[in-house]
């Protein structure tokens, strides 16, 4: 199926990646824009986790459910982007090992896979683990490169003809009668300014939404949450490694390629440009992460950063930990009565695939097309297909 | 900025960034200063600098760890990856930003990858994939198998002395990533790989000056890997010698 409707995605994170994918695959008219590189946002800048869902199995079970059917799908459509290490949740005191069962049953509830490793199976599989470990729970997490996995995305969406915008600043939306009809765009690198039509724009923008939000009136109930993430120089563990706790601050360790991860805290901001990196929150990375693997205490800081976490919600939330991980698709027609604007947001990078599939669905009915979501069957180019087989757009003409 | 940094005295550096306009003929060279602190890196100053007096300026930057290879640039002529760099180990005056070498900038501090891309293409690519032939090889632990260190970020490239003066060479990124095909299959056919190095343009081209290695963000030593390969390619061809010798006797 060919649809002529043409559809503007605002932000080229894993939101709009996936969205531009997915209507591509479904034969619309994509043109996305994204203010800086792709993935210059928080997708970039996560932990580098494919979640099994085990983090959220005991109290977000929407999540866990999302994340363990994702994480099965995204190993069949992008072979080649995850470590197959699998992750450990670890219990290290007897309050943890209380929290044994409970995990277990709602693993089992929620469809993930989970073996238990008594005490001296678990220190086999990781030398480096904590030599107090009580026991420990494998499940089918995973590293994942975050940027690569979600260029194969967009590669994968131009080679089906979408048109990814980078540099390219959105700086209002034309709206008139409450009907959103186009976006106002700024080329940063021409130093241009032009308008583009669309049928309807699709706002991806991530911790940025409530601002694309504002631009055609409408709120979307969001909390921006920032983690710090440290990494230290060595390769502490092989698997990906969890403590088997109610989350908490500093207690997953994320292998990636010579580097350990340690994340994350939680908290809540305004602004999403530029989050802080406070300097307790890098401290407690090195105190917490230790309990699990002793190692970390001693190693070399690689890098320190913080990504701000786009969750759904309002009201009073303090810490962030207490909001779903779960994503919203909002038809601001049916919130606030203003047509043509449809934001998709919360989520996590492993659920990309089900947000864009809820969007894209949302998107088609209201442009009254019968077209079916194939993403979860379709195969997607390298990562490197973005850099080669990238037009001359760059030029500008 | 770190709650450390708001509580240190704010210094002031001066960053030259030699910039690509569209349209311009040569690039130039804007200047802006920023107030950092004891651990503001190279990235922080650049994002600052975006956010708050030019929002024209174009960088890439995506991880700020040093594993998504993307903020690659020149700082004071030296190679860095922006995000790992702390403005603390780039001297006491001004800092001067230009784009990676031997590549087409597109525009500021944004280079094309495609090169670099195209580069590896010959060579298996074995630089991301799946780790699950290399379990159970009977490695001790904790030599964990892992994904491939190489990010892709150029920085070896634009160091090169030799690809700046000859299109034909691979390059350093992608000599490296024919070692490691060689070095460890995985399902690919070293010895096309071998034959593809095997080139007075290929790894016989370099003159080892190291100056990839040096500047590897990722240790993963493109010079170690190119002698590499000419180490298996002469134990290759004096093995042939040898068997026809025995075999003429």
């Amino acid at each position: 199926m060919t649809s002529h409707a043409h559809v503007v995605i605002i932000g080229g994170g894993a939101t709009g990646a996936g969205v531009a994918h997915d209507l591509a695959l479904r034969g619309l008219r994509v043109t996305l824009l994204e203010r800086g590189e792709l993935t210059s946002g928080t997708t970039g800048r996560h932990h580098g986790l494919l979640h099994s869902g085990g983090r959220y199995a005991v109290g977000d079970q929407e999540s866990a459910v999302e994340c363990i059917r994702e994480n099965q799908i995204l190993r069949r459509i992008a072979p080649g982007s995850f470590e197959e290490n699998g992750g450990l949740f670890v219990a290290l005191t007897d309050e943890d090992m209380d929290y044994l069962n409970p995990f277990l049953n709602a693993c089992e509830a929620c469809g993930i896979p989970a073996t238990v490793h008594r005490a001296e199976a678990a220190r086999q599989m990781e030398p480096g683990l904590n030599p107090e470990v009580k026991a420990a729970v494998e499940v089918p997490d995973a590293t994942v490169d975050p940027m690569r996995l979600v260029l194969r995305f967009f590669a994968t969406a131009r080679r089906n003809g979408a048109d990814l915008r980078t540099f390219t600043e959105v700086t209002g939306l034309a709206c008139t009668a409450r009907t959103v009809s186009g976006v106002l765009a700024r080329d940063l690198v021409t130093e241009r300014d032009y308008e583009i039509a669309a049928d309807l724009v699709v706002n991806a923008a991530g911790p940025w939404s409530g601002q694309i939000g504002q631009m055609a009136g409408v709120t979307v109930p969001m909390r921006l949450s920032p983690g710090v993430l440290l990494a230290v120089r060595g390769r502490f563990c092989g698997r990906v490694l969890n403590r088997l706790h109610k989350n908490a601050d500093g207690d997953i360790i994320v292998p990636q390629r010579g580097l350990s991860v340690v994340g994350t805290t939680s908290w809540v901001v305004d602004d999403p440009d530029v989050p802080p990196v406070p300097a307790d929150h890098v401290a407690r990375m090195y105190t917490e992460g230790c309990k699990l693997v002793p190692a970390i205490a001693a190693a070399e800081r690689r890098s320190a950063w913080s990504a701000v976490r786009p969750l759904v919600g309002g009201g009073a939330a303090s810490t962030g930990r207490e909001l779903s991980r779960t994503f919203q698709c909002f038809d601001h027609k049916q919130t606030e009565g203003v047509e043509g604007l449809v934001t998709i947001t919360g989520g996590k990078a492993t659920t990309l695939r089900a947000m864009a599939e809820t969007a894209a669905d949302v998107v088609c009915a209201k442009l009254g097309l019968d077209a079916t979501c194939r993403t979860a069957g379709t195969i997607l180019a390298p990562h490197g297909a973005y850099f080669t087989e990238r037009g001359e757009r760059y030029d500008r003409d | 900025m770190t709650e450390t940094e708001q509580q240190a005295p704010a210094q002031v550096r001066r960053f030259r960034i030699t910039r690509r306009r569209h349209g311009a003929a040569r690039p130039r060279v804007d200047e802006f200063n920023v107030a950092v602190g004891p651990e503001t890196t190279l990235l922080d100053a650049l994002r600052e600098i975006r956010s708050h007096q030019d929002r024209s300026l174009t960088l890439r930057y995506s991880c700020c760890h040093a594993s998504c290879g993307t903020c690659g640039m020149r700082a004071n002529g030296r190679e860095v990856l922006a995000c790992v760099t702390p403005l603390a180990s780039l001297g006491r005056g001004p800092i001067a930003v230009e784009p990676l070498a031997n590549a087409r900038v597109e525009h500021d501090l944004v280079v094309d990858m495609r090169d670099l891309y195209e580069s590896l293409e010959p060579t298996g690519r074995p630089l991301i994939r799946q780790d699950e032939q290399l379990a159970g090889r009977g490695a001790p632990a904790p030599a964990f198998a892992r994904y491939e260190d190489c990010i892709e970020c150029g920085l070896c490239v634009s160091a090169c002395p030799i690809t700046g003066s000859d299109p034909l060479y691979p390059g350093p990124a992608a000599l490296a990533a024919a070692w490691r095909t060689v070095a460890e299959p995985r399902g690919a056919d070293p010895l096309r790989v071998l034959a593809w190095a095997d080139d007075e343009q290929g790894c016989w081209r370099c003159h080892a000056s190291f100056e990839c290695t040096e500047v590897c963000p990722s240790g993963v030593d493109p010079a170690g890997a190119v002698l590499a390969l000419r180490r298996e390619l002469t134990r290759r061809k004096l093995g042939q010698l040898t068997r026809r010798g025995r075999h003429r006797r």
